[in-house]
């Protein structure tokens, strides 16, 4: 399932939030976690409904100049889009 | 693990850009912690989960004693938290719990029967920043339902089961399926499809604490537990991406334990009302364990160093067929509360496991519940409590 055009958010039921004791961030849902890694975090948290796809990539390029991050960014938010965990704004 | 003693039946689901939980015991974290605020409950359910001699523990923490707790288990990495009982909504103080429990940053998860949940009590919760509302049915119509809990509360579960879905809250049915109910499988998921449920738990009832006392009424017989197995696949299949149905493993009939717990100590953590802290909501009633009680002790030294929380940890504890068993590492050895009750030893192998030297004892109940006459089950309520504990 393709990411939606349109400005990206963390959609229902899930909430994402930075987990001190784990040192990482989860996207808590009911009765349920998912740990996140360093780079799907980074990208989740980009994913406040202020920025699409494209934006989305453009800031981490602000954070990772000349990375070859474009196809990888895509790749998993379509994957987020698939589980449900973001939405189109 | 729900307000009619369901339990959970995915607790914490690690997954794809995940790690899985650590297992190595100095990084354990309780992430699930389960807040029984109360063993009152409107309902007598005779699966009930809570122990037997629930009525004779009256002592409740007081909100203070919960806001410290809901601290404390924080600090140490808990985030998943669930208000269960007995009826979470017979304490006055719940609101103020949820407020407290969601600025500490929790996902809160209301477990309830759904007495009490008016639309005026889940506009306070919603305010105070509740995440989520699992309601238990017991049946798919009014009468079975009615029956089964003891108590005419079909009508008030439709009636809340509407008003979480209207404010948009995320809503779990719960149904713990045993002998009287199982035939009603295709249409209890035909009402939480019409309910409109994100999530359902076809909790099969664990025997254990009133279960236990109650199993040859309610263990199904095996071609009945594969009937309601296919359906339950069946919907699982039809409604993949619109509702997420977990069925639980009825392990009787299985030739491996679960899972219990993720491990003893490696994940739950259950608070009774009382203050007594469980790695297990059905442990209670394991010997030989002084369990800790949060009044005495901070939550730190619960988790990690009360003698209680290590006793089962880690594999050192098994003994054979376990513990030189492949299969330790993916179910623990089982169920410690399940061996006690059917070994009478809490660190033998679950005999529901076909490599336990104890496996026929399941084998046996299956056979007998099978043949028993439908005898009167005994009601979870507080003359029966007295009369049995």
């Amino acid at each position: 399932m393709p990411a939606p055009a349109g400005p990206l958010a963390i959609a229902r039921p899930f909430r994402f939030q930075w987990e001190p004791a784990q040192d990482c961030h989860v996207l808590l849902f009911p009765e349920g976690m998912v740990t996140l890694n360093d780079s799907a975090g980074r990208i989740l948290a980009l994913c406040d409904g202020s920025r699409d796809a494209a934006g989305i990539i453009a800031e981490l390029l602000q954070q990772f100049p000349g990375a070859d991050l474009a196809g990888g960014v895509r790749e998993f938010l379509e994957v987020a889009h698939g589980r449900g965990w973001i939405a189109g704004g | 693990m729900g307000a009619d003693g369901s339990p959970v039946a995915e607790p914490i689901a690690p997954s794809a850009a995940a790690s899985t939980v650590p297992a190595g015991v100095a990084a354990t974290r309780p992430l699930w912690l389960l807040a029984e605020l109360t063993y009152r409950c409107p309902l007598q359910c005779t699966y009930c989960s809570n122990p037997l001699g629930y009525a004779g523990i009256q002592d409740e923490l007081t909100t203070v004693e919960w806001v410290r707790v809901l601290r404390e288990a924080r600090a140490l990495g808990a985030a998943q938290l669930g208000f269960s009982g007995g009826e979470p909504l017979a304490r006055p103080d719940l609101v103020e719990l949820v407020a407290e429990a969601r600025r500490l940053g929790y996902f809160t998860n209301l477990i309830t029967s759904a007495v009490g949940l008016d639309a005026a009590r889940l506009d306070a919760l919603e305010a105070a920043g509740l995440d989520s509302v699992q309601i238990s049915f017991q049946a798919a119509d009014a009468q079975l339902n009615d029956r089964i809990g003891g108590a005419r509360t079909f009508a008030r579960k439709l009636e809340a089961a509407r008003l979480v879905k209207a404010r948009g809250l995320p809503l779990t049915l719960c149904i713990v399926i045993h002998k009287a109910n199982i035939h009603q499988v295709r249409a209890i998921l035909d009402l939480t499809v019409e309910l409109g449920a994100d999530y359902v738990e076809l909790a099969t009832t664990q025997y254990y604490g009133w279960a236990k006392l109650n199993r040859a009424q309610l263990l199904p017989t095996r071609d009945e537990v594969r009937a309601a197995e296919a359906v339950a696949h069946e919907y699982q299949e039809r409604f993949r991406g619109k509702m997420r149905i977990f069925y639980v493993v009825p392990d009787y009939h299985e030739e491996r334990p679960k899972a219990c717990m993720n491990g003893w100590g490696n994940v739950f953590l259950t608070i009774a009302p009382d203050g007594a802290a469980l790695p297990c909501h059905a442990a209670r009633d394991l010997p030989g364990l002084d369990f800790p009680n949060v009044r005495e002790r901070d939550v730190a030294w619960i988790w990690r160093d009360s003698p209680a929380f290590n006793r089962f940890r880690g594999y050192e504890w098994m003994q054979a067929p376990c513990r030189t068993c492949p299969e330790r590492f993916k179910d623990f050895g089982g169920c410690r509360c399940q061996a006690y009750l059917l070994t009478g030893d809490a660190a033998a192998a679950d005999p529901v496991c076909a490599l336990s030297p104890r496996h026929q004892v399941v084998l046996d109940a299956v056979a007998e519940a099978a043949a028993a006459p439908a005898g009167d089950p005994h009601y979870r309520n507080p003359a029966n409590s007295r009369r049995f504990a």
